[in-house]
């Protein structure tokens, strides 16, 4: 069970997080979305996954929600992410290395720039 | 290992059939991997894998390996796992368990996800603190445990 002082210590961080969110709400959210299917995993979607979350924390990227979803069937891409940020059309990437999962956190989703050269054309 | 869940269970047929790689819940394709691939890795070191389950309450699998097996796959990366299953489904109430020789330790995502609200898990200062607290849970029983030694072993394999 976590302690009360971890708790506390959360209930700090939120209370920190809010403080800082207030100031770029009009930023708006962005989604990102990981294939962790079984094909996904096999190709390496969990070290794209740690990296995107890395990437949250040491950048401080705030407004990001993270989930996954299972194949797609495009099992010869994966590992595969999709970023869609606001009312923008969803962006899918292919081939999605930790390298390029850092590149996606920082050009696009705080960036605002696709990252062209791993966009898969649907 | 074992994993249990208060989900929607399946029948005794369905429990037959489900270490078939071509039997599946899901309508989007006819494939299953996960359950048969685990139960694989499983037998390859003299190990086990049950599943217990009835409808309308819950799944109940458990596998077993001989831990000093050499075809044992290694663990791996046991903090990031958990944090991806928290955050990626946060609409499931997450129970940890881990249990290393005749100690346990809990961590219950409930209590976090009610000191947050509706506030997102994946804020940055959030996943910190959740990812301590995971961490702490482990390290509690098993002072010996380190993220270094079992990341070591998760390099993915390159072509």
């Amino acid at each position: 069970m976590p302690g009360i002082k971890s708790l506390e210590d959360l209930k700090k961080a939120r209370e920190e997080a809010l403080k800082k969110r207030e100031l770029k709400a009009a930023s708006g959210t962005a989604q990102v979305i990981v294939g962790m299917g079984t094909c996904g995993i096999a190709a390496g979607a969990r070290d794209a996954m740690k990296a995107i979350l890395e990437t949250i924390e040491t950048d401080a990227i705030s407004g990001v929600i993270v989930t996954q979803t299972g194949c797609i069937g495009l099992c010869e891409k994966e590992p595969i992410v999709q970023v869609v940020i606001g009312e923008q059309p969803k962006v899918t990437y292919g081939k999605v290395t930790p390298e390029v999962a850092r590149r996606i956190m920082k050009e696009h989703v705080t960036g605002g720039k696709v990252v062209e050269s791993n966009k898969i054309n649907l | 290992m074992s994993i249990i869940d208060n989900g929607k269970g399946m029948s005794k047929e369905m429990i037959a059939q489900v270490t078939d790689p071509f039997i599946t819940s899901r309508t989007t394709r006819k494939v299953g991997l996960g359950i048969p691939l685990l139960k694989a890795a499983a037998e390859d070191c003299n190990g086990s894998l049950n599943i217990t389950s009835e409808p309308g309450i819950g799944t109940e699998l458990t596998v077993k390996f001989q831990r000093s097996h050499i075809d044992r796959m290694p663990i791996g990366d046991l903090v990031s796992t958990i944090i991806n299953l928290i955050i990626c489904n946060p609409l499931i109430h997450w129970i940890f368990s881990y249990h290393y020789n005749e100690k346990n330790a809990i961590f219950d995502d409930e209590p976090v996800k009610q000191a947050l609200g509706d506030f997102p898990l994946t804020e940055p200062e959030i996943l910190t603190c959740i990812r301590s607290m995971v961490e702490e849970t482990i390290q509690e029983v098993n002072p010996h445990f380190s993220q270094d030694i079992v990341t070591i072993y998760n390099q993915p394999l390159r072509r």
